[in-house]
């Protein structure tokens, strides 16, 4: 027997699916993802991630942290898998269920991401405007109460062209939130910024997750910023796989080579620095292929 | 086997791309009636492509009217037929001129602008960014450009003709001396507004759909680079071009046959 739209759709509200975790707001279930399926940029996948909490994902460059966020939030069908986004399967094709979801979350990109044609008042006011049916007077009133939480009510009518890297980051974390989102995505939110920029990016981080009661997740690569606001934190290896995973203090007191490789910033461990090459002598022509491969051990 | 292989593999890739561009164009016509729900992004639009081309368009409209006066009297003068020169400016721009160098300009203008712009815009992930808001950008970006620009090609290629009319006055009637009587009665008796100026029309507002659609095709399937952006913007000219002289003859043959 056919099942009905319906049915479909309560099959895929799982809330009450055994195993899944209430405490759970997104579920990344064996996903397998790459732009050419032949190089997968995440391979079999698997992660929870928890309601209101802070949750870290760190690894190198290229280790598929930003592609997780894009799959979280269906930009890209996932090859192999499921995402579940509060009990509900995400369907990367079916733009209707997709919008509806995405109207739950805020994403901060990594250059920021504004509309270069209006100005940061307008950035702001550009989620609620199209999103909502509010009055200008209450736009206007949450607009300034996002830039006021960011530090840049008094900087409403510049111009994108007129403000810093850092300033941007900030002004793109105020439209993030401007329809206080369920779920915030943070893409290198450090990224580029001074010493002070950085420390207020990373208290506006957890600030917001506090009050709003939201759940971050912050991609990045920098240690000590991510490990001062984060409740939980994972480490990637490339392809996605997952090297360890836990509160920050278990991740700084772990003894694993790579673990320790990453949060301490060495240079060189079981993660190489030299992308795999042949012999400097061969590439200078001081031996021959055959020759290096007949002394290799 | 090799050579097969190749046309085979060219061949299916040509089809994929013009797949992919028809499925583009579908999902742009379904994004239409919102964008005309909110007839103010149009207006914006119609503003940055139509507006901003005026001078281009009305200059070079200007510029044909003289040089094809001058011409035009040159070749006519020899038979005696100099009062017929209204007539033939006319015809020449309301059915041809008009429509094709009005379109060949807005590729130039208007198209590489759009392709540009909204390259650079994916470039700055502000449509991945529309899109992670649950904001569809064809509704919002694509389809308000769609329509201002499928507006303003009309529009520009009747100031186009007009300019172009007025410029052959001034060298044919007041520089050279023709009758101005002549010039006017002969092109008011012998042009016709729907077969030879509504014809012009409809040719410059299917001018103005395939113009619009290739810019948005090209700037938004563009590759986010700098290289990407510069190859969309000529690709958008060359192709533009292409199709505008294609569909000219095509709908030249079609509209002008029976006469």
């Amino acid at each position: 027997m056919r099942q009905s739209a319906t049915e479909k759709q309560l099959d895929r509200a799982l809330p009450d699916r055994p195993g899944l975790n209430p405490d759970t707001l997104i579920e990344i279930d064996h996903v397998t993802f790459g732009y050419d399926p032949r190089r997968p940029i995440l391979s079999d996948v698997s992660l929870n991630f928890r309601r209101g909490k802070v949750t870290a994902i760190l690894g190198g460059s290229g280790c598929g942290k930003t592609t997780l966020l894009r799959v979280i939030a269906g930009v890209f069908p996932v090859q192999q898998g499921r995402v579940v986004f509060d009990g509900e399967v995400v369907d990367a094709r079916n733009k209707e269920q997709l919008y509806r979801l995405r109207r739950r979350l805020g994403m901060l990109f990594q250059f920021g991401a504004l509309f270069t044609d209006l100005s940061v008042f307008e950035n702001v006011a550009f989620p609620l405007r199209e999103q909502s049916d509010l009055p200008d007077s209450m736009i206007r009133d949450i607009v300034l109460m996002k830039l006021n939480a960011v530090g840049l009510r008094g900087a409403a009518k510049l111009r994108i062209a007129e403000v810093s890297g850092g300033m941007a980051r900030r002004i793109a974390l105020a439209r993030a939130i401007a329809l206080d989102p369920e779920l915030i995505m943070y893409d290198e939110p450090f990224a580029g910024l001074d010493l002070i920029s950085m420390g207020v990016a990373a208290k506006l981080i957890r600030t917001l997750n506090d009050i709003t009661g939201a759940t971050s997740l912050v991609v990045s690569h920098d240690v000590p910023q991510c490990m001062a606001i984060s409740d939980h934190v994972v480490l990637l290896a490339p392809q996605g796989r997952i090297v360890a995973q836990g509160t920050p203090a278990e991740l700084m007191a772990s003894l694993d080579p790579e673990t320790r490789q990453f949060v301490r910033g060495e240079p060189d461990g079981p993660v190489k620095f030299h992308y795999p090459a042949p012999e400097m002598a061969v590439d200078y022509g001081l031996r021959s292929q055959a020759d290096a491969r007949s002394v290799a051990p | 086997m090799n050579v097969f292989a190749f046309v085979g593999a060219r061949a299916l890739a040509a089809l994929r791309g013009w797949g992919h561009a028809a499925f583009f164009v579908l999902e742009l016509l379904a994004a239409v009636p919102a964008a005309l729900r909110r007839f103010s992004l149009v207006v914006v639009q119609i503003h940055a492509i139509g507006n901003r081309s005026l001078l281009i368009i009305m200059a070079s409209g200007l510029a044909v009217g003289f040089v094809l006066a001058l011409q035009m009297y040159y070749a006519l003068v020899t038979y005696g037929a100099a009062e017929s020169l209204g007539l033939i400016v006319n015809l020449s721009l309301v059915r041809e001129l008009g429509p094709v160098v009005t379109a060949l300009l807005f590729a130039g203008r208007a198209g590489t602008s759009l392709t540009a712009e909204i390259g650079l815009m994916k470039a700055g992930e502000q449509i991945a960014a529309m899109e992670l808001m649950a904001i569809d950008p064809r509704s919002r970006v694509l389809a308000p450009r769609f329509i201002g620009g499928m507006i303003s090609m009309p529009i520009l290629a009747v100031l186009f003709s007009a300019v172009g009319i007025l410029g052959a006055y001034v060298v044919a009637v007041l520089l050279i001396g023709v009758d101005a009587g002549n010039f006017w009665s002969i092109m008011q008796n012998q042009v016709d507004v729907w077969r030879d100026v509504g014809n012009g029309i409809v040719k410059s507002f299917v001018f103005g759909i395939v113009c619009t659609c290739v810019a948005l095709y090209q700037g938004y399937e563009t590759q986010a680079t700098p290289e990407g952006v510069a190859y969309a913007t000529t690709r958008t000219v060359v192709i533009s071009s292409l199709a505008v002289l294609g569909l000219d003859f095509v709908l030249t043959a079609l509209m002008f046959s029976t006469r």
